[in-house]
C-alpha cells in the first residue's frame, strides 16, 4: 500500500468525522431466522471500507438497514449523527444497489437520462436541465470515463460500461458517502481493475467515503483502508493491515469465501 | 377530412379521443416498464361493474365507473400489500368481482343490455358534450400529473431499490400511477370500450418502444401514434362505415407492426 493511502488511512481513524453508525442492529425478515445480530460498527468520513461476508451472512441486509429501505428488530442506524429515519438529506449519500447491471433491454434511458434520474428526483415538473445541472451530469461522467457516452441507450452498454454509468448517477449530487453493493458482479478482472482503480480515486481525489460490499480480497489489499467482516455477527472491524494478520481473514480465505481477480 | 369541419359528433370524438389516448399512450409506457400492463385490464373489468351500478341506479354511468375503478385501484394496492398477493393476483380478484357484479345487475333490471353493449364494444361517435369536456379535463390532468412526477416515476420504473435510496416514496407513487390509470381505462372505454381499452395503454407505448433511444424520445413517439390512431381510426371509421373502436384499434396494431419491422430491419 502506498504511504499516500497509509496516510489517509490514518487520518481517516484519528480526527475524522463519523458518517454512519450502526449501533447494535439486528434483523430478521418476517419469520425467518436472525440474519443479523447485534451489529455495531463506524463508517469516519475519508473512510474506504470494505464489507466482507460469505454468500446470505446479511452484507446487502446490512447496507439496506444503512439506508433506511429496512427497519432493524433491535440497535439503531445514525447517519450523520441522526436516526437513519429522521435523515433527509439523501442526495448526500450515492447507492449502487447489487443487480444495478441488470438493466431491462426494453428500456429507451439514454446514459444521461440515468445519471439525470438521480439528479432530478426531488424535482417537480420542469423536464428542461440548468447549465449547472448540465454540468453536473458531465462531470459525473467524466469522473467515470464515459462523458463520451451520454446519448447512448444504456442497455446497449456492456457490463462495466453500465456500472460506470450508475457510479455517475450515485455521485453526480457529489454525495460524502458512496455505497456500492458487489458492483463487479459479471464484469471481466481488467475492467474490475480499472472499476477499483477508479473508485479509490473518487475517494482520494473527491474525497468520497466508499462502503463496498464486495468477496474480491484484491480490493482489500490494495485500495480500502477499512475492513468489515460479517456472517450474521460483525466477526471483524478494523484496518486492512490488522485484517490481513487476523483470525477471520484466515477463516474466511479457508472456507473459500474471498476471491482474488488481478491485482 | 372535410366531414371532422363538417359534423359536431364526429369533432366530439376527435377530441375527446386523441386526449384520452395521448394520456393512455403515456401512462403505458410506464405500465408496460413496470411490467404492470394487465392492470388496464383488470380495471377495465372493474369499470364494466361500475358502469352497470350507474345504469341500474339510472345515474351517469362514466361517473360510477370512475369512482368505483378508483376505489378498486385503491383496493387492489392494499390487498397486494396486506394479503401479501402478487399483483396480478390481486387484479384478477377484483376484475372478476368487477365483470361478476355488473352481469348480475344487467341480468336483474332486465334492460340494461343494450347500453351496457356501447360501452363493452365502445361508442365515441355518440358522445356527449359533457362527456368530451370530461374526458379532455381528466386526460389534461392525467398528462400534468405525469409530467409533474416525471423524474422520480422514470427513476422509480428504472430501478426501484436506488430510487428508494435516493429518498424517494414509492407508495404515493404506486398509488398515483395506479388511480391515473382507473381514471384512463374509464375515459378510454367511451372511446374504444371496455373490451380494448387495454390496447390504447399498451399499443402506442409499445410503438414508441420499437424506436426510441431514450425515454422523452419514446413518450413522443407513444403519443404520435396515440394521436395517429385515433384520427386515422375515425376517418378509417366514417368513410368505410366501420365500428370506431375497432378501426382505431386495429390502425394502432398496424403501426406497431410497421415500427416492429422497421426496427428489426435497423438491426440487421
Amino acid at each position: 500500500m502506498s504511504e499516500e493511502k497509509e496516510a489517509q488511512s490514518s487520518s481517516g481513524t484519528k480526527n475524522a468525522l463519523e458518517l454512519v453508525r450502526v449501533d447494535g442492529v439486528s434483523f430478521k425478515y418476517d419469520a425467518g431466522p436472525n440474519v443479523l445480530e447485534e451489529i455495531s460498527l463506524t463508517i469516519q468520513a475519508g473512510d474506504f471500507l470494505a464489507l466482507l461476508g460469505p454468500n446470505g451472512s446479511g452484507k446487502t441486509t446490512l447496507v439496506k438497514l444503512i439506508l433506511g429501505l429496512l427497519k432493524p428488530l433491535a440497535g439503531n442506524v445514525f447517519i450523520k449523527g441522526r436516526p437513519v429515519e429522521e435523515f433527509e438529506e439523501w442526495p448526500k449519500i450515492g447507492y449502487v444497489p447489487q443487480k444495478a447491471t441488470h438493466v431491462d433491454p426494453f428500456f429507451p434511458a439514454s446514459v444521461r437520462e440515468v445519471v439525470a434520474m438521480a439528479l432530478f428526483s426531488r424535482r417537480g415538473a420542469s423536464l428542461k436541465k440548468s447549465k449547472e445541472e448540465e454540468k453536473a451530469i458531465a462531470t459525473a461522467l467524466q469522473s467515470v470515463g464515459m462523458e463520451d457516452f451520454m446519448g447512448r441507450p444504456v442497455s446497449r452498454l456492456s457490463g462495466g460500461q453500465q456500472q460506470r454509468v450508475f457510479i455517475a448517477r450515485a455521485i453526480v449530487h457529489s454525495p460524502e458517502l458512496l455505497i456500492l453493493d458487489e458492483p463487479t458482479a459479471g464484469v471481466d478482472a481488467v475492467t474490475q481493475e480499472r472499476f477499483y482503480e477508479m473508485l479509490y480515486q473518487l475517494n482520494k481525489q473527491r474525497a468520497i467515503t466508499i462502503l463496498l460490499v464486495t468477496h474480491d480480497i484484491g480490493v482489500v489489499t490494495m485500495h480500502v483502508n477499512k475492513v468489515a467482516c460479517v456472517n450474521q455477527r460483525l466477526t471483524y472491524h478494523g484496518t486492512h493491515e490488522d485484517f490481513c494478520q487476523s483470525e477471520a481473514f484466515k477463516a474466511m480465505l479457508a472456507a473459500g469465501h474471498l476471491v482474488s481477480h488481478r491485482h | 377530412m372535410e366531414a371532422f369541419f363538417t359534423y359536431g359528433f364526429l369533432q366530439r370524438a376527435l377530441f375527446a379521443g386523441i386526449f384520452v389516448a395521448v394520456a393512455c399512450s403515456m401512462l403505458g409506457l410506464f405500465l408496460i416498464l413496470r411490467r404492470d400492463a394487465m392492470i388496464g385490464h383488470g380495471l377495465a373489468h372493474v369499470a364494466f361493474g361500475g358502469v352497470a351500478f350507474g345504469l341500474f341506479l339510472n345515474m351517469m354511468p362514466l361517473a360510477t365507473a370512475l369512482g368505483v375503478t378508483v376505489l378498486a385501484s385503491w383496493a387492489v394496492i392494499k390487498l397486494k400489500e396486506k394479503a401479501g398477493l402478487h399483483g396480478d393476483s390481486a387484479i384478477a380478484v377484483f376484475s372478476s368481482v368487477g365483470m361478476a357484479i355488473g352481469i348480475l345487475l344487467a341480468t336483474l333490471a332486465h334492460n340494461l343490455n343494450v347500453d351496457l353493449l356501447s360501452f363493452l364494444f365502445g361508442d365515441i361517435l355518440a358522445i356527449e358534450p359533457i362527456e368530451v369536456w370530461l374526458s379532455i379535463g381528466l386526460a389534461a390532468a392525467v398528462v400534468a400529473s405525469i409530467l409533474i412526477n416525471y423524474h422520480q416515476l422514470m427513476f422509480l420504473t428504472f430501478d426501484r431499490e436506488a430510487a428508494r435510496a435516493a429518498g424517494i416514496r414509492p407508495q404515493g407513487l404506486d398509488f398515483q400511477l395506479t388511480v391515473l390509470t382507473a381514471i384512463t381505462v374509464v375515459l378510454g372505454m367511451k372511446v374504444v370500450g371496455i373490451l380494448l381499452v387495454t390496447a390504447l395503454l399498451v399499443m402506442p407505448a409499445a410503438a414508441g418502444l420499437q424506436l426510441a433511444s431514450n425515454f422523452k424520445q419514446a413518450l413522443w413517439i407513444s403519443a404520435v401514434v396515440a394521436f395517429l390512431s385515433v384520427t386515422g381510426g375515425l376517418a378509417a371509421a366514417f368513410a368505410f362505415d366501420l365500428p370506431a373502436s375497432a378501426a382505431i384499434v386495429l390502425l394502432a396494431f398496424s403501426i406497431f407492426g410497421a415500427l416492429f419491422l422497421l426496427r428489426r430491419r435497423k438491426r440487421f
